[in-house]
């Protein structure tokens, strides 16, 4: 077993980041223009780590597969950024923001990290800022702060309820200016299928063009991954639905450690599953728990509508079991306390999977006016996808699944464990442990991109000033790119009778009910047989039509499925593994008598980060034990 | 219900296109607009009828803009203020054909079905729709004061999703309100009036490059815009245009 080297340097944890930065080696700018750097992804992460690495010189390939880099799924993010600004005076510092994010994320992330991405928060405003990211101001032209996910101080940056869109077009307009200058190559409407290995170092991908179908290779001194979440397994999520995990798996599959699988954010405020053919969940901004009331019927099976229900027949679940925090609690708890009401058998609406968030109260004391100016967009939105009026009845929501704090292991450099291949944002294991708190996500996926990555690969690319720009008519690229064929062929001539589609559906509701917002032993077990199943099907039963040199939607989804199957196995066992509960990882076993979730220090304080070892043979585990040594290690309660 | 859709079906850029008629039998009102084409296309695929009908999409959530469709002769089809994905059957009265085809733009060409290709949008922006900030050369972000109505209507500019609607809807096929809206973006902002001329000339330039066509102030793309963007944006850059040459700047 291999023991995993985070390379966090030495020296007190404030200091850390600046000694790396003074000490590290530099590459000048004659010889960053001998260098090339391929970049997958262009949401905050990539756009941010595309544009920067440009203005300094190196020759960058920076790949999307939307149709323009101004579409990744980081334009979704709602609610807005968070930074250490201290523009409230309200005790607001690096330091209470890095500790927020450490207990936030139940004790299961990295300190160094986490402090570096709380210190490097700032800088990230700055920039936005004057990229013309038109954030929230007050009235004497400066920036207004909102709170938010339940912490004591201000410290988000929003605009309206479209944060993740401006930013990303802030980011996207920069990374134009690269593209214009001639440093930034930008492919679009390519999917990544493969990284080529060249040496034990990440020298290339392969990518599917995905208008001609043409597999491209390309090569570079160090790949990127900034390829978001692999939330989407669950079929139904708030992500897009062209988000998938075929990067972050095929860099697995290379040597690349996968942490923390098993850690997904269930977020308790979306829309909640209305019917069959739903494809998708969309979310209530968390910060609708601010004045929306959580409430189900004291009655079981209580189908009247909603406006029938007297006050004393309503269970306001959450104000009863946690009077402390009330409707306010983290996102884990919320969720959690929504699917115990419903499996219990108080769900409302037509399927009972949903609870009410009602404003009535809200709009009483406030008026609807100050309600449609807070929440006006949200309001509309939902009124556009359910069709009811939430000013006059309450919304329904459900939890669904959104963010996954798993990811590709990365040490301080933020480089896995192949050489020269970095994940930033969302698509590493990072800096939320077990649970993310609310506007950090956009934080420190500009924070990778800007202020991380430009130094972490200067320094890796130092001493490869000599190295010649790779030609990729190696063997490496010709096996790559070979296992890339045949999958697709294979795919091809399976003429089945079920549609990748619905095999994605059936997989993403296995993990949804076995490996979701409660796990148990047997659940798990049960759910890694029926997915194995499922897999079999598959490869025996799948439909896609079409051919493989042409644009062609249905090889793209059996492709990312393909690597979901791999992947929701991947999760299980990560999940069997940790018999603890922590954040959002709730193991049934590991519980207190009043029903919270019990976290076991001693035997599961450690990122858990899994090595590919075959496809059919069990992943091994390299436990990178956590260790603190700023904050004090508690028990969270909202009690 | 019954659907009854009369898509545009064309295999590739080169290809001659035509529509091809469709029934779905089984439809339920509360489908949004792109389930019911998964459900058609389920249909298409699992019967063998045809190849299912490529089409944008993304978020379907009204914010990626992926999502296109000009449905009926409107884009993103009936409905004020909303977009394909947020689109539901709901809107529909049973029996009536629905016609669906991409966008039609000399600079939108279709690359199959119903998705087209809106890459002149992005040469547009990178022509000169940016800031010139490098990383780490930004002044602390309350050393810069905006006016909070400007601000405000910044971001109303900003809020702009890049469909291409405000084209799809235009006789003339121009993109005045997408080059407009981020021009005044940046115009309302102190960050941006650094390089208002030279953004204005290069974005113009480029947009009329690249073959969009003029504005004859007709306001469909107002109408048709899902995110409410305002005519106000045209005026706005034809001033600050005209200006630029009246007030004897240089062409750059």
């Amino acid at each position: 077993m291999t023991k995993l080297d985070s390379k966090i340097p030495e020296g007190p944890l404030a200091e850390k980041w600046s000694k790396y930065k003074a000490s590290q080696e530099l590459v000048n700018p004659a010889n960053k223009k001998k260098l090339d750097i391929i970049v997958v992804g262009t949401g905050l992460a990539g756009a941010a780590a595309a544009s920067s690495l440009g203005e300094l010189g190196y020759n960058v390939k920076v790949f999307c597969f939307q149709d323009t880099p101004r579409r990744a799924h980081s334009v979704a993010a709602q609610g807005g950024i968070n930074a250490a600004k201290n523009y409230k005076n309200d005790g607001d510092s690096i330091y209470r923001l890095f500790y927020d994010m450490i207990k936030g994320g139940d004790y299961r992330a990295r300190e160094a990290n986490v402090y570096r991405a709380a210190e490097v928060s700032n800088a990230t405003i700055d920039h936005y800022t004057a990229l013309g990211v038109p954030f929230a101001r007050d009235y004497g032209g400066t920036l207004d702060n909102r709170s938010f996910g339940g912490v004591q101080v201000s410290r988000t940056f929003y605009a309206k309820g479209q944060t993740g869109q401006q930013c990303l077009l802030g980011g996207y307009s920069s990374l134009s200016r690269q593209i214009n200058t001639g440093k930034v190559k930008m492919f679009s409407r390519r999917d990544m299928l493969d990284i080529v290995v060249v040496d034990g170092k990440a020298r290339g991908i392969i990518t599917r063009n995905l208008v001609t179908g043409e597999i491209e290779r390309h090569s570079a001194h160090a790949v990127v991954l900034a390829t978001g979440g692999y939330g989407t397994i669950y079929y139904l999520s708030t992500l897009a639905v062209g988000s998938n995990a075929t990067a972050a798996w095929s860099a697995y599959k290379k040597g690349a450690f996968f942490g923390n699988p098993s850690f997904v954010q269930i977020h308790p405020t979306s829309v909640p599953v209305l019917n069959d053919y739903q494809s998708k969940l969309t979310l209530m901004s968390e910060s609708l728990r601010n004045d929306g009331r959580i409430w189900v019927p004291k009655a079981k099976g209580d189908k009247r509508p909603a406006n029938e229900i007297p006050e004393e027949e309503r269970d306001y679940y959450l104000e009863r079991r946690y009077p402390a925090f009330g409707n306010l609690v983290p996102r884990d708890v919320a969720s959690r306390a929504a699917k115990e009401r419903c499996d219990a058998g108080y769900g409302v609406g037509d399927t009972g999977l949903s609870v009410n968030l009602d404003f009535k109260d809200a709009i009483a004391k406030q008026g609807a006016k100050a309600i449609e100016n807070k929440y006006g967009n949200l309001f509309e939105m939902y009124e556009k996808i359910t069709g009811t009026n939430p000013y006059k009845e309450p919304m329904r929501i459900y939890p669904a699944g959104h963010y996954t704090m798993g990811g590709l292991w990365v040490d301080y450099n933020l480089m896995t464990t192949i050489d020269g291949l970095f994940s930033i944002g969302e698509s590493n294991f990072s800096d939320h442990g077990a649970n993310r708190l609310g506007a950090s996500s956009l934080m420190q996926c500009a924070g990778d991109g800007y202020f991380i990555i430009p130094y972490t690969i200067t320094n890796y690319l130092a001493d490869k000033i000599r190295e010649p720009r790779l030609e990729t008519n190696s063997h490496e690229f010709d096996e790559a790119e070979k296992a890339v064929k045949e999958k697709i062929s294979k795919l091809l001539s399976i003429n089945g009778s079920r549609t990748a589609t619905s095999f994605h559906k059936e997989l993403g509701k296995i993990l949804w009910d076995y490996c979701g917002m409660s796990r148990s032993e047997e659940g798990l077990k049960k759910g890694k047989e029926l997915v194995d199943n499922l897999e079999k099907e598959f490869w025996t039963n799948v439909n896609v039509p079409g051919s493989e040199t042409e644009l062609n939607q249905e090889l793209e989804k059996a492709l990312k499925v393909t690597d979901f199957f791999e992947l929701a196995k991947l999760m299980i066992h990560d999940a069997l593994d940790r018999k603890e509960s922590c954040g959002a990882h709730f193991r049934e076993e590991s519980q207190t008598e009043g029903g919270e979730a019990e976290r076991k220090d001693k035997e599961y304080s450690y990122v858990a980060a899994w090595e590919f070892n075959g496809k059919d043979k069990d992943p091994s585990l390299h436990k990178e034990d956590l260790n603190y040594e700023y904050v004090e290690v508690k028990v969270r309660s909202y009690k | 219900m019954k659907v009854k859709l009369k898509i545009w079906r064309q295999k590739n850029a080169k290809a001659k296109g035509k529509f091809v008629t469709y029934i779905l039998d089984d439809v339920s009102p509360e489908m949004s607009f792109l389930e019911m084409l998964d459900a058609l296309n389920t249909k298409l695929i699992t019967e063998n009828i045809d190849e299912p009908v490529a089409f944008e999409h993304d978020c379907r959530e009204g914010i990626c803009g992926c999502c296109s469709l000009y449905i009926n002769g409107q884009p993103h089809g009936p409905g004020e203020r909303t977009t394909t994905c947020e689109l539901h059957i709901r809107s529909f009265k049973e029996g009536k054909t629905i016609v669906v085809e991409p966008w039609r733009a000399k600079a939108f060409p279709v690359v199959k079905d119903l998705i087209v290709d809106r890459n002149a949008f992005d040469k547009i922006i990178a022509a000169g729709g940016f800031i010139s900030v490098n990383v780490s050369s930004a002044p602390e972000a309350n050393s810069i004061l905006v006016n909070k109505e400007k601000s405000d209507e910044a971001f109303n500019s900003a809020s702009c999703i890049g469909c291409g609607a405000c084209v799809a809807a235009c006789k003339n096929a121009s993109a005045m309100l997408f080059v407009s809206a981020k021009i005044r973006q940046f115009d309302l902002l102190e960050q941006g009036k650094v390089e208002k001329i030279k953004r204005v000339q290069k974005m113009v330039a480029k947009m009329d490059e690249l073959g969009f066509g003029n504005c004859t102030n007709t306001y469909a793309c107002e109408a048709e815009c899902p995110k409410g963007i305002k005519v106000v944006n045209i005026a706005h850059m034809n001033r600050l245009f005209i200006a630029a040459k009246v007030g004897g700047q240089k062409e750059v």
